[in-house]
């Protein structure tokens, strides 16, 4: 008897399994309401012994009446309580190994603590005492206000960093909170009073809600309720602000920054519309043939074909109000016009071509792993929750988002296409 | 504790087997022992754009990253002095495609023309993107130069000039890839939701036919010890000066890597360190500083970098860091201190385990250094450290003649 042994044949690829036919599941939360009424929402999971505790404000630059007063109140937050200086406070977290991290946006503000279960406890009283008892400090303010235009000035010596601001600037408009950019002068008015009142109204007095993930302690509730639950949140409305929306009338930039530069900044812009339009999910599918991952049209042509930048990326800002659809690149000074011109390209493609069926599977398939990645970990499961609540979406917006990814056609896609990647609606900026 | 298995392939090929059934995804990490450091001098960065060239299509199979985004998985790699590793995770239903992809590039790379002529271009415009069009991008060539004679550790991992990347052959590409992109030269870790019998089968069946290759011999000349404090000023069109020091310290597996390593902790590294709490706070000479060290595996640099106020001399501010160094060599750290920096170790361990990925690098890693093992031993090698080593280790450190500074001053 003689054993055959088949010869491999390594040109054939073996068999998978569509990720299409995975059935995903977001994990659900836990919903607790703190005696205050700031509502928890917790993903008790994980294997290792940690968890992060995220504090959300409204308190985001949307509500600031002057430019960086919610950006100073966030990052200053941190930097003496009555009881605390900035070195005592920081100690405190660093000691036991914790992150204690804030962070200001458009909408929210927040103070994210990253910690090893077991010091939760020793934790969350300093965690309240910063949203009470912040003093905002002079000294503090001054050598904040000295390092950021500092930094500011190596910043705006960056192609890259020019361009963002203005590309906002051109969609939004200036005195929009998503068009808005720091100043050096802005940092000079800054008044420690301004910081205080904000911080009384938008944090002490604020709106807040919460995040939990990780291993959570069984007591993980009242823990929260007898040190955050306490404290005089959610007594006041927030004020309802509208921000008019101003884009540019001209559509087309090119600027000189650094005379000496060897890359220029690109970027691509159209005004989108948020979460809530019916086409937002379908356009995701969309965006990520286009330009949304390492094998989409623009990285193909333009970085693997063409050798013209590092890398090319197409996204929709994450937004709450309003949004837009961007394309941002860093490419050789000779050849940035070349790429502009090979983006549109890449639209008109897509608009007068059908996308093959199997270019669309591999879309298809790699935007549900991709989930499915993303879904592992408690970590994650929390950042899908709290984007979608942030939204004011549910769990039936992640299931919808899936079967659209699941079963959208060539057909819609082109129709889509047409209906958005049109270069005149894109505004263009280049800034060597 | 992260548990492992650990197999070797009759051609050579180290396998590392590490099961979590809590996630759906499986990782494929292919480590191959091979970084900048192994370079000809006179043609650097060469282990970087070899990373961009494996996904140009292997041997049998025209596209790398297609078939694996059809499978529903993603892909990554890095290039540092030390080592060169790819990652995917995907679907763990799909992980034979993994390791059909890898396989096939382990056997052989397609080697065309056209793949190496469009990456030359792609990581020239890296090149630019990252160290030429930045201010201070050109920091760590100055200081690489400076501190290193000998060791190959004196040039970036993207290579030391641009013409060296814009200037290679095929013939380059292809001995660089038999030389070093072989199974005696590579460390396999597969991960995630998966059976060791599967995995001994599949590597079996697309690994285990790959011919062995030649064991890779490092002759890499060690630096030797520095005698005498290296200076450097240059002058560039920069908003604010800079100032950058280096010292010499231990290799990786030395305690005195450990021992440094919490030394840049206590210094640098968060809001309540010493040189962030004295000089930005305090004396408000710096507006940004930091201490660190790159982990490297030869004997790596001790770093404290820092962006001064506009209008304090660069001499004042130096010497305000030297006196910070000087109590490092004088004064016992107080165990608070000591403390802290050693629960900072611990906790970032255990952050960066959650992640299957980054468990799965971690193994591949600590078996290039001799044994995956290491990593379980990690923390309480740095538990058993005392004060009296931290000022012992310091004053190995901190002498003036192991050191090197660069002041970086703005033209304006």
């Amino acid at each position: 008897m003689s054993i055959v042994t088949e010869q491999l044949n390594r040109t054939i690829a073996p068999v998978i399994k569509d990720a299409t036919e995975f059935e995903l599941k977001l994990k659900p939360y836990e919903k607790y309401v703190l005696d205050n009424g700031v509502e928890v929402y917790a993903v008790n999971a994980g294997t290792q012994e940690v968890m992060s505790v995220e504090l959300v404000f409204s308190a985001g630059n949307w509500y600031e009446q002057q430019n960086n007063i919610a950006a100073a109140t966030n990052f200053l937050i941190k930097n003496g309580t009555k009881d605390k200086t900035a070195f005592q406070l920081n100690e405190h977290f660093d000691y036991y190994g914790s992150h204690l991290t804030r962070g200001c946006y458009n909408e929210t503000a927040n103070i994210v603590l990253h910690c090893i279960n077991r010091h939760l406890a020793t934790h969350l009283p300093v965690v309240a005492e910063m949203i009470t008892d912040a003093v905002y400090p002079q000294h503090e303010l001054d050598i904040y206000r000295q390092n950021m235009q500092q930094r500011l000035t190596v910043n705006l010596k960056k192609c890259d960093f020019v361009a963002g601001r203005l590309i906002d600037e051109y969609v939004f408009g200036k005195n929009h909170p998503y068009g808005v950019y720091s100043n050096k002068e802005d940092y000079d008015a800054l008044q420690q009073q301004q910081l205080q009142a904000y911080y009384k109204q938008y944090y002490t007095e604020g709106k807040c809600i919460i995040f939990a993930a990780g291993l959570l302690p069984a007591d993980f509730a009242q823990q929260l309720n007898s040190t955050i639950g306490q404290l005089p949140l959610n007594k006041k409305e927030i004020p309802a602000i509208v921000h008019p929306l101003a884009p540019a009338e001209q559509m087309k930039y090119r600027i000189i920054n650094d005379e000496k530069g060897v890359q220029g900044a690109i970027r691509l812009a159209q005004p989108f519309p948020n979460r809530h339009h019916p086409d937002f999910q379908k356009v995701q599918v969309l965006n990520t043939l286009f330009g949304g991952f390492f094998g989409s049209r623009l990285m193909s042509n333009i970085r693997e074909d063409k050798g013209y930048t590092y890398g090319i990326h197409s996204y929709i800002l994450n937004h709450i109000s309003t949004t837009a659809w961007m394309i941002s690149t860093e490419a050789g000074r000779d050849v940035c016009e070349a790429t502009i011109t090979e983006v549109y390209n890449e639209m008109r493609d897509l608009r007068d071509e059908l996308v093959d069926e199997e270019e669309l599977q591999l879309v298809k398939n790699y935007l549900i792993g991709t989930i499915l990645g993303d879904l592992d970990g408690p970590f994650h499961i929390i950042g899908r929750w709290k984007n979608l609540i942030l939204n004011g979406l549910d769990e039936n917006y992640f299931y919808n988002s899936v079967n659209i990814i699941k079963t959208i056609s060539a057909k819609e896609l082109q129709e889509l296409a047409n209906k958005y990647l049109q270069p005149e609606k894109f505004y263009e900026l280049v800034v060597v | 504790m992260i548990q492992f298995e650990r197999y070797t392939l009759s051609n050579g090929l180290r396998l590392l087997i590490h099961k979590d059934a809590a996630t759906p995804m499986a990782v494929v990490n292919v480590l191959y022992d091979v970084g900048a450091r192994d370079e000809d001098e006179k043609q650097t960065g060469f282990a970087h754009l070899f990373e961009h060239l494996m996904f140009g299509g292997s041997i049998n199979i025209p596209d790398y990253d297609e078939p694996l985004q059809l499978a529903g998985g993603e892909n990554n790699a890095y290039t540092t002095n030390d080592l060169t590793n790819y990652y995917c995770q995907l679907p763990a239903e799909n992980l034979e495609t993994a390791f059909w992809l890898e396989s096939d590039r382990m056997l052989s790379l397609a080697f065309s023309e056209k793949s190496l002529d469009v990456q030359r271009k792609v990581v020239s415009e890296e090149f630019k993107e990252h160290y030429l069009n930045k201010p201070y991008g050109d920091v760590w060539h100055k200081m690489r130069e400076m501190a290193y004679k000998q060791h190959p550790y004196k040039w970036m991992t993207i290579g030391k000039e641009l013409k060296h990347i814009e200037d290679a052959q095929l013939q380059d590409v292809k001995n660089f890839f038999f030389k070093h992109y072989t199974p005696a030269n590579a460390i396999l870790v597969v991960a995630g939701n998966v059976e060791t019998e599967n995995v001994l089968k599949l590597a079996e069946k697309w690994f285990a036919p790959i011919p062995s290759g030649e064991k890779y011999e490092r002759k890499v000349p060690q630096e030797p010890a520095q005698t005498e404090a290296r200076r450097l000023e240059i002058k560039a069109d920069v908003p604010l000066d800079a100032f950058v020091k280096t010292w010499h310290m231990a290799s990786r597996l030395e305690r005195g890597y450990y021992i440094t390593d919490l030394i840049t902790d206590i210094l640098g590294g968060s809001a309540s360190s010493r040189l962030y709490e004295q000089l930005v706070k305090g004396k408000k000479l710096f507006s940004s500083i930091e201490c660190y060290h790159f982990g490297s595996v030869d004997n790596g640099l001790l770093t404290i970098e820092g962006k001064l106020v506009k209008g304090v001399k660069i001499e004042d501010a130096e010497a305000a860091v030297n006196e910070e160094v000087q109590k490092m060599t004088e004064q016992l750290v107080d165990e608070k201190e000591l403390q802290k920096v050693i629960n900072k170790t611990e906790s970032t361990i255990l952050f960066e385990d959650m992640s299957v990925m980054s468990r799965a690098n971690s193994l591949a890693y600590y078996e290039l250094l001799g044994d995956a093992e290491l990593m379980n031993t990690e923390l309480s090698k740095y538990q058993s450290i005392t004060a009296e080593e931290v000022l012992a280790e310091s004053k190995k450190i901190f002498d003036e003649r192991n050191s090197n500074t660069l002041y970086y001053l703005s033209k304006n």
